[in-house]
């Protein structure tokens, strides 16, 4: 997802915990939030932090695989939706890093490391965008992967990030239905449009049943991060829920999803599909996937090129506040 | 190389000759009439410099010095885009061929666009971006004034909602050339130095022609000169309080209004118009 393999801090059996621990494990029990002033154990903040930090950064580097269409819109109408959106996933960042400052983390320091790679962002972003179909694809499938994760979080432990998911997924299902549009005129077009959406299908299935994360049924972090009200379902449910959403949804664009083994299973009452190819997600994850480099470098220019921009603005506010002082004496 | 035939100017007006005798000359199309092809050229012209300017702040998605500032300047392009719309929507109504503001947009060369070069400047450093917004805003603002008091109720109306949207462009992009002519050495020197390139695609801005007097005397848009007072004005206030110099000399690049522009539009449009190119006919 957003935020794929967060290794969670501390997992504690309940006999080894302090009477603190048990008492704040209670409250999350009982459907309480956590605020920031609150007491919490070091490792529920830390992981929060790494969770967090890694969405806001997914929202950031997801700017730019759709940025790279702005430019090439098809139409005015179609620039503006696009534009604004992309916006809108700027904006989703600055709640996630303000969420990630009351935990005692500054922004800056966030895209620190995430510049100097010791912060990931989700697997999605590593993927190019070749085609205006893409615009259509990463709408409907990686705003609506999103979606699925974001939904339940909005039930999270911690307040601010309770709150900021309640913002974002509101526009996240908006940016869902516009990128589903795109699809819908593409394959209602002319055949070569067609043959683009069912192309975008193709390129972004699998890596957007990969945004879930690997199957999480033995991992230790994700029982931790679960109990903590981090982490709501297992990254099984989730990946189950979003192919049989968007099963049907495909069908109807007359798109064929790229699984020949793809069938509905009435027993479980969902769909039986394959996995995607797991080394592939690792290997995109340890940095080698199409567009890695591309991305952080994209990233990294505009903080380094901003520099004399920030400190400039900096070095105003400080002269205008002496000025101030000045003048106050 | 093969050789060709002999291109000597009689041949040459000979075959002409043969060619328009095999195929007659087209019925004679009614002229449009000339107040409606000013007006028509107008709107270009202002609905043009929306969009090519548009295109470039939204070239900077993604990539800019700070949070805050991509979504300020998408902001910006989104006015800009929808200014284009109505503005090139009223053109297309006004030229009453049928083309809509999207036919306009992408699918006019080069030589048919009407917008002021300053607006197909390449982006160069943020400070370089943030000046020509600066400049363009000044004019803008007062352009848009004086499209408010239009004679023509459909362009009144269109100039008064996007008033509000460059009153707010101008604002901003003031306080930002304030705070960087007046924040460090350095950023001192790159607003300088944007300022420096950018001046020679100032005056362009307030050259009117013949159509535009036209226009003026009917009292449906301003006479650019008529906007340089405004315009002067503001940029005294704004840039002696950026600690900024007004370069000297007056001397202007001309043509965009004409549809003579720099180099850099036809790229502008290659990329802009590249899927519509692509796919004649299909809709998006
Ligand atoms: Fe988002
Ligand atoms: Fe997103
Ligand atoms: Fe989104």
């Amino acid at each position: 997802m957003y935020a794929q393999l967060v290794k969670s801090e501390g997992t504690k059996a309940r006999e080894e915990m302090t009477p603190e621990e048990i008492a704040f494990q209670e409250r999350i029990d009982r459907g309480e939030k956590i605020e920031p002033k609150e007491w919490m154990p070091e490792g529920y903040r830390k992981t929060l932090v790494r969770q967090i930090g890694q969405h806001a950064h997914s929202e950031i580097v997801g700017q730019l695989p759709e940025g790279n269409w702005i430019t090439r819109a098809p139409t005015l109408e179609r620039k503006a939706i696009l534009l604004a959106k992309v916006q809108d996933e700027a904006g989703h960042g600055l709640y996630l890093y303000s969420a990630a400052e009351t935990l005692g983390v500054s922004r800056d320091e966030l895209m620190k490391l995430l510049h100097a790679g010791k912060m990931k962002y989700s697997s999605i972003f590593n993927y190019p965008t070749l085609t205006w179909a893409d615009m259509g694809a990463v709408g409907w499938l990686v705003d609506g992967a999103a979606i699925m994760n974001q939904v339940p979080l909005q039930r999270t432990s911690y307040g601010p990030y309770s709150r900021a998911m309640i913002r974002i997924c509101k526009e996240e299902s908006f940016h869902q239905r516009q990128g589903y549009a795109v699809m819908m005129k593409l394959a209602q077009g002319t055949p070569a449009q067609k043959r683009m959406a069912q192309d975008a299908l193709n390129r972004f299935w699998y890596p957007s049943l990969m945004m879930f994360g690997p199957s999480d049924k033995d991992s230790v972090h994700s029982a931790q991060s679960m109990a903590w009200k981090i982490k709501i379902n297992t990254n099984d449910e989730l990946r189950q829920k979003f192919v049989d959403q968007t099963v049907p949804q495909a069908e109807y664009l007359g798109l064929t999803v790229p699984d020949p083994d793809l069938k509905w299973n009435e027993e479980k009452g969902g769909y039986d599909f394959s996995e995607p190819d797991w080394s592939e997600f690792f290997d995109v994850i340890a940095g080698n996937g199409p567009c890695n480099k591309d991305r952080l470098g994209a990233r990294v220019k505009a903080w380094e090129d901003g520099a004399w921009f920030r400190d400039g603005l900096m070095a105003h506010a400080e002269k205008a506040a002496a000025r101030r002082a000045q003048a106050a004496e | 190389m093969p050789s060709l035939p002999d291109m000597t100017t009689p041949q040459v007006a000979e075959l002409a000759r043969q060619q328009a005798q095999a195929h007659p000359a087209h019925p004679t199309v009614p002229q449009p009439d000339e107040g409606q092809e000013a007006l028509f050229e107008t709107l270009l012209r202002i609905g043009d410099s929306a969009l090519v300017l548009g295109h470039r702040v939204s070239e900077w998605c993604g990539h800019s010095p700070a949070l805050e500032e991509d979504i300020a300047l998408a902001n910006v392009a989104l006015d800009l885009i929808g200014q284009t719309q109505l503005w090139l929507g009223l053109a297309g109504e006004v030229e009453g061929q049928g083309r809509t503001a999207d036919d306009l947009a992408y699918l006019r060369d080069a030589w048919d666009f009407r917008n002021l070069l300053i607006c197909e400047r390449p982006n160069g450093d943020f400070g370089h971006t943030l000046m020509r917004q600066f400049l363009f805003d000044a004019w803008h603002h007062e352009m848009l004034k004086g499209l408010a008091a239009s004679s023509d109720p459909r362009l009144a109306e269109i100039a008064a909602k996007a008033g509000k949207e460059v009153a707010y462009h101008l604002e901003r992009s003031s306080d930002l050339v304030v705070r960087l002519g007046d924040g460090t050495g350095e950023s001192h020197r790159r607003m300088q130095q944007a300022l420096d390139a950018l001046w020679p695609y100032a005056g362009e801005m307030f050259l009117g022609d013949d159509k535009d007097a036209q226009m003026a005397a009917r009292g449906i848009a301003p006479d650019p000169a008529s906007l340089r007072a405004g315009w002067d004005a503001t940029l005294r206030h704004v840039l002696t309080e950026a600690t900024l110099q007004i370069p000297e000399g007056d001397f202007s690049h001309k043509g965009g209004r004409q549809g003579i522009h720099t180099e850099q539009l036809g790229y502008i449009l290659a990329e802009m118009q590249f899927l519509q190119r692509a796919y004649p006919g299909a809709s998006w």
